[in-house]
């Protein structure tokens, strides 16, 4: 076990990496913490450290930006603590974790929150066949792996990943079928004003769908994955066209496209089992993503001593995760005594200027990739939503019949989110079928965080011993 | 077509893998999904239900469908990164 770190932060994606550069500038001990094998998160996302980079160019300005985060949290001198799954969270802020050398417990003062995001699909039928994946994994796998997803590949979805992984399957070498936006050119003119802030994202943007059009890649905007089938050793899938709710429209004609993989994805799900399972207050943003830590000025969740930033506590990218962790990092400090208040004021203000321009560009991504109600409304009832226990939206439905208040309730009754992905890829689609019944997201709650925040084999925490290795008392004399 | 990306990236050393019993090659380093997915290895277990295929859906350790037997014990394979020798078993139910 390592000592203690003041500060422990779950996360070295860049909120994470940000909170432990304005810490370490503080002189403030603090260890990040983070299951892959170095930082970057997912955005920055760094090769296997076996691989080298060939033509740089070819991996891209992601690649070097978390090359240079990289450095940065280098030289810092914070500590690191990779290949560490976080477990448990205690009220007394023990942090349990399982890593190469088995497990590992820590007991900071503080946690800076900076878990970043899951992806969301809406469920539709064929969803779980494999060569069906989120545009999240092939991101991952394109930038980190350098594998394509498929030779063929349909790409569908909403948001500014959706060109982004064409792109990249393109300049790959693979083939890409068609593009599906649920969104129409409509969205992004309306994205345009805020994307202007970030001259040098747009500039990416625009041109990937300028290049896409220019080599002949189908763009079907305000289009929708109806259904995908396993075809031989690919996929068919049938496309339809949805209204502006991405509600499919049922007169609309299909169009069916073979491909091997479909990449698919709906935007992201701010990850905030730490932040929930610790008891913070959280509020539904559905602009943000959805649940979201209820946070002040300054990144401090409700719970003393817990702060939030990044994606985590809000959808909004990586430049305003980055500038958000250093904020967190610098309360922290402060609540700790090692910065006064003035040093504190003065450090954050040009933070803080540079993240409202930041967020404004990554509030209109966002939107782009929000929830859209009528698409889980247009869910067919023998469609699975809960993947792990193979819940269908008609087993929900006639929980809720029977009167199932909340989805916790629902859990208990049909096991849907109580398998071992833990709720994380059905959680977002199940709340808005239960908040269609309560009417709100509020009334419809959240999934209640329980440690093992991930599944993890019994042996792996109780590590290799023998019997007689247990220490057992003398019997007391009679 | 292979699914590997030539020149972007120097890869690590050769490797074999056995998997089900069967030899499959990839790089030293890479993650288990990315070599499965590259050799054409799509299914990698049932679901508990209904017992459908899955396979590789999130690539960073949520979804938990690629849950594999790596060297006997159950692992992700999009949070293993491959080994020469290594010994995957698909197909666990569960």
């Amino acid at each position: 076990m390592t000592r203690d770190p003041e500060i422990l932060i779950l996360g070295a994606g860049p909120a994470g990496l940000g909170a432990a550069l304005a810490l370490a500038t503080c002189g403030v001990e603090a260890l990040i913490v983070d299951s892959g094998s170095a930082a970057g998160g997912q955005v920055y996302r760094p090769l296997p450290g076996a691989f080298e980079p060939g033509d740089a160019s070819g991996l891209g300005p992601d690649y070097r930006e978390g090359e240079r985060q990289r450095r940065l949290l280098a030289d810092s001198g914070a500590g690191t603590a990779f290949g560490r799954l976080v477990w448990s969270i205690g009220t007394d802020l023990r942090v349990d974790a399982l890593g190469p050398e088995g497990p590992e417990s820590w007991r900071p003062k503080g946690i800076v929150a900076a878990a970043g995001a899951t992806e969301r699909v809406v469920p539709f039928p064929g969803w779980t066949l494999p060569g069906v994946m989120g545009l999240a994994a092939a991101t991952i796998l394109l930038k980190s792996q350098c594998v394509l997803p498929g030779e063929r590949v349909l790409v569908a979805g909403c948001g500014p990943l959706l060109f982004a992984v064409a792109n990249a399957i393109r300049k790959g070498g693979g083939q890409v079928v068609a593009v599906a936006d649920l969104a129409g050119p409509g969205a992004w003119l309306h994205a345009l004003p805020a994307l202007l802030g970030q001259p040098r994202d747009l500039l990416r943007g625009a041109s990937w769908m300028a290049r896409l059009r220019a080599q002949g890649v189908p763009l079907l905007f305000r289009h929708g994955v109806r259904e995908a089938r396993a075809a031989g050793a690919g996929l068919e899938v049938s496309l339809g066209a949805v209204d502006a709710a991405g509600r499919p429209i049922p007169s609309a004609s299909e169009k069916t496209l073979e491909a091997d993989s479909l990449v698919v994805g709906h935007g992201l799900i701010p990850a905030t089992e730490a932040v929930r399972l610790l008891g913070a207050e959280v509020v539904f943003d559905a602009d943000a993503g959805g649940w979201v830590p209820r946070l002040d000025r300054d990144q401090r969740s409700s719970r003393a001593g817990l702060y939030a930033a990044g994606d985590g506590a809000g959808v909004r990218g990586a430049a305003a995760a980055f500038l958000a962790g250093r904020i967190a990092g610098m309360t922290a400090a402060l609540d700790l005594g090692r910065i006064d208040a003035g040093h504190h004021a003065r450090a954050t203000a040009p933070l803080r200027r540079r993240l409202a321009r930041a967020r404004r560009f990554g509030r209109a991504m966002a939107r782009l990739m929000a929830q859209r109600p009528g698409q889980v409304d247009g869910i067919a009832g023998d469609t699975v939503v809960c993947r792990c226990e193979d819940v269908t939206r008609a087993e929900v439905e006639a929980a809720l019949e029977r009167g199932a208040a909340d989805v916790n309730q629902l859990k208990s009754w049909t096991r849907c989110g109580m398998g071992p992905c833990q709720g994380r890829m059905c959680g977002d689609t199940v709340g808005q079928i239960v908040a269609a019944r309560t009417g709100s997201r509020e009334a419809a709650g959240a999934w209640t965080a329980r440690a093992p925040l991930r599944p993890l084999g019994v042996d792996a925490l109780a590590g290799d011993f023998d019997y007689a290795d247990i220490p057992l008392p003398a019997a007391a004399p009679l | 077509m292979p699914l590997r990306i030539a020149n972007q990236v120097r890869r690590g050393p050769a490797v074999t893998l056995w998997v089900d019993g069967q030899a499959l090659d990839a790089f030293a380093g890479e993650s288990l999904a990315a070599a499965l997915l590259a050799a054409g290895r799509r299914a990698l277990r049932q679901s508990s239900r209904a017992g459908t295929p899955r396979g590789v859906f999130c690539m960073m350790g949520a979804c938990q469908e690629c849950l594999v037997r790596v060297d006997g014990k159950r692992a992700l394979a999009c949070q293993v990164a491959v080994c020469d020798g290594m010994r995957v078993e698909t197909g666990a139910a569960g």
